[in-house]
């Protein structure tokens, strides 16, 4: 499924500080290191998954994808085009190939606009002629599994979660684009709707040829779409595997941390880990080197002083942790806790 | 693979197409509709209707002329011989001053609020979204308005330009524009916050577009409810300037005058004062209920 051509989107170094702003006369006094020097790339026709604590920078990415928010530094490549650099008229050719679902199905509708003309306002604000926009707008709620002539001319507050969110994909696709950027999609609903609104996701992927970048806090959300699964840790991205690899033999000590504490119905496969203690440290001082080390059971000395950088541990898995470092510490990686993963999901 | 679907879709759309299906009303069809079914919004709203034609016909339906009366039967009960709803302190007939009163009033009431309505919406619509130093500058403008007590403001500019009405009516305009201006921007900022204006920014949509489609309506109904009591504060001010000589001249009526005008007489008749006031009274809760009636009409969730 993924082929190794040039891929769709490669972001390279990207970085979004937020400054944070103090004192009677505002001035800046500190930055939240939102996104901080994150490099990935999504091929054609993946979904990547973009997993983390809340607070990590997930949802940012997401938006500074898409422009809403501008990157301080780094390079956004969309195909042939520079995103970051890209004019005004560009970015509204780019966001008809790129678009975004938000978690909140409650208020990323307009509470005044019918479902209908939600979805048409899309096409509309993209100079679609108007006499064919209600034929297109009816054909994005089939493709979504709702009824347009019983759902098109209904409210948003008529509408359950699940059918709310179902509507934002279906506008978020009306202009057919290439990428869709899914920021925890499933994360307000019941599980049961969960599923439905992930399978539906799996479906127009299939059916559309569509790439995903799916963000959720979710393993298990995130697991069951992603064809690779990228895992961040205090705006940086601390592994990146594909999904199986990463599941069956997570590298990194926060991924072994973050499957242990995903709750298990099955005793035997029962995480022996201690689960993760307290909170992220702040992300606008965080820790000297390694990020992680404060809350790493195996954090060294070396890990307080030099920042892991993100690179192969094995063919195609990126991990930055000095336990997988070259050199001196290549010791270390004896005694690497990777068996623990293995215990706890078999 | 996603041909197959897409030419299935294709023929489920047209499938669809064969339906019969409900037509979309347009927005506004749909307020109507809804405002119909509001009884007191509707009566409210025939008030205002009736208020409107008896002054603007007051020239031709009044029984006496405007400045007529013979001060020999000055405050006169209600129900007394030729004057139904008695004569003012001059003797002049209150059913000729009350109608020739609303021409006054209802413009002094209206048209600042209007005017206010019009240009703070829009500027506030533009700090609001703009944000940054386009807001700074408009909304510390709006500070500097903010300062002076609304009267004192309006009988300071009223007294810079002189009076009679059409000053009244800049008077008042200047000084109800910043309140307008700054409701309209904390609601913008708070609409623009929502995720489903992210959305439409993520759509590619243009400003313009997102502020008319989202924006705007959304800013719409706290607004159109603020300018609606504003009314009924605008025809009051309006007299409290005629009452310091900013206003409308003497033998002109307007009900705020009228009203300072007979303060004096209620001891002497109580029934004759109480009019004008009743006059404002009903002119100003009618507008206040048709407001209330539209923003409901406006609001799909209810």
């Amino acid at each position: 499924m993924i082929n190794s051509q040039k891929p769709l989107l490669d972001v390279k170094n990207l970085r979004k500080y937020f400054p944070v702003r103090s004192g009677p006369l505002r001035r800046v006094s500190a930055h939240v290191k939102a996104v901080d020097d994150v490099s990935f790339d999504v091929k054609q026709g993946e979904i990547l998954g973009l997993v983390g604590e809340s607070g990590c920078g997930k949802s940012t990415i997401a938006r500074v994808l898409i422009r809403l928010i501008d990157p301080d530094a780094g390079e956004i490549h969309f195909q042939d085009m520079d995103v970051v650099k890209a004019s005004g008229r560009e970015m509204k050719a780019l966001r008809r190939r790129m678009q975004i679902v938000f978690q909140d199905p409650w208020a990323s509708l307009n509470p005044r606009m019918n479902i209908q003309d939600a979805i048409a306002f899309n096409l509309l604000a993209h100079q679609f002629p108007k006499k064919d926009a209600l034929e297109k707008v009816w054909e994005g709620l089939d493709n979504v599994g709702l009824n347009p002539a019983q759902f098109g001319l209904r409210y948003p507050h008529e509408l359950s979660g699940g059918q709310r969110q179902r509507v934002n994909i279906a506008r978020a696709l009306v202009l057919d684009p290439q990428l869709l950027l899914l920021d925890e999609p499933v994360s307000s609903l019941d599980k049961s709707i969960q599923a439905q609104v992930l399978n539906l996701l799996g479906e127009l992927r299939e059916a559309l040829g569509l790439t995903y970048i799916f963000i959720s806090h979710d393993l298990h959300v995130v697991g069951y779409l992603s064809d690779r699964v990228a895992v961040m840790y205090l705006g940086k991205v601390v592994e990146l595997a594909e999904t199986n690899e990463l599941y069956n033999k997570p590298l990194h000590p926060y991924t072994q941390a973050l499957l242990g504490s995903v709750p298990t119905m099955n005793p035997h496969q029962r995480s022996t880990q201690p689960p993760l203690t307290g909170d992220p440290p702040s992300p606008i001082a965080p820790p000297s080197g390694c990020r992680f080390r404060t809350r790493c059971k195996h954090a060294m000395e070396v890990c307080a002083q030099v920042e892991p950088p993100l690179q192969e541990a094995e063919a195609g898995r990126l991990v930055a942790c000095h336990l997988y470092g070259e050199g001196e510490h290549a010791n270390a990686s004896e005694s690497s806790p990777a068996g623990a993963g293995d215990e706890s999901l078999g | 693979m996603s041909e197959e679907i897409r030419e299935e879709a294709q023929v489920r759309s047209r499938v669809l197409e064969g339906l019969d299906l409900p037509k979309p009303m347009a927005y506004w069809h749909q307020v109507w509709w809804r405002f119909r079914k509001d009884k007191i919004g509707l009566a409210s709203a025939g008030i205002i209707v009736i208020v409107v034609l008896l002054s603007v016909l007051a020239p031709w339906i009044s029984p006496y002329a405007m400045d007529y009366g013979p001060v020999s039967n000055r405050l006169a009960n209600p129900f007394s011989e030729g004057h139904i709803l008695g004569t003012d302190e001059q003797g002049r007939d209150m059913v000729t001053r009350l109608l020739h009163g609303g021409r006054n009033s209802l413009i002094a009431g209206v048209v600042p609020v209007f005017i206010a309505f019009t240009i703070g919406t829009l500027l506030g619509i533009i700090a609001g979204f703009a944000g940054s130093n386009l807001n700074t500058l408009i909304m510390r403008i709006v500070d500097i308005f903010y300062a002076f007590p609304a009267i004192l403001l309006a009988i300071a500019i009223a007294g810079a330009l002189g009076p009679g009405l059409s000053n009244t009516l800049i008077a008042l305009s200047v000084v109800y524009t910043p309140r307008v201006i700054r409701i309209a921007e904390s609601v913008t900022v708070q609409a623009k916050g929502f995720d489903f204006v992210e959305a439409a920014r993520a759509s590619g949509a243009s400003d313009i577009h997102i502020i008319r489609s989202h924006i705007l309506p959304n800013v719409l109904s706290p607004v159109l409810v603020y300018n609606s009591t504003l009314v009924s504060i605008s025809i009051l001010a309006a007299a409290g300037l005629g009452f310091l000589g900013l206003g409308i001249a003497a033998p002109h009526a307007e009900w705020g005058r009228m009203l300072n005008d007979l303060r004096q007489s209620i001891y002497v008749n109580t029934w004759v004062p109480i009019l004008p006031g009743v006059a404002i009274f009903i002119t100003a809760m009618a507008f206040n209920l048709v407001s209330d009636a539209v923003r409901d009409a406006m609001d799909v969730r209810l």
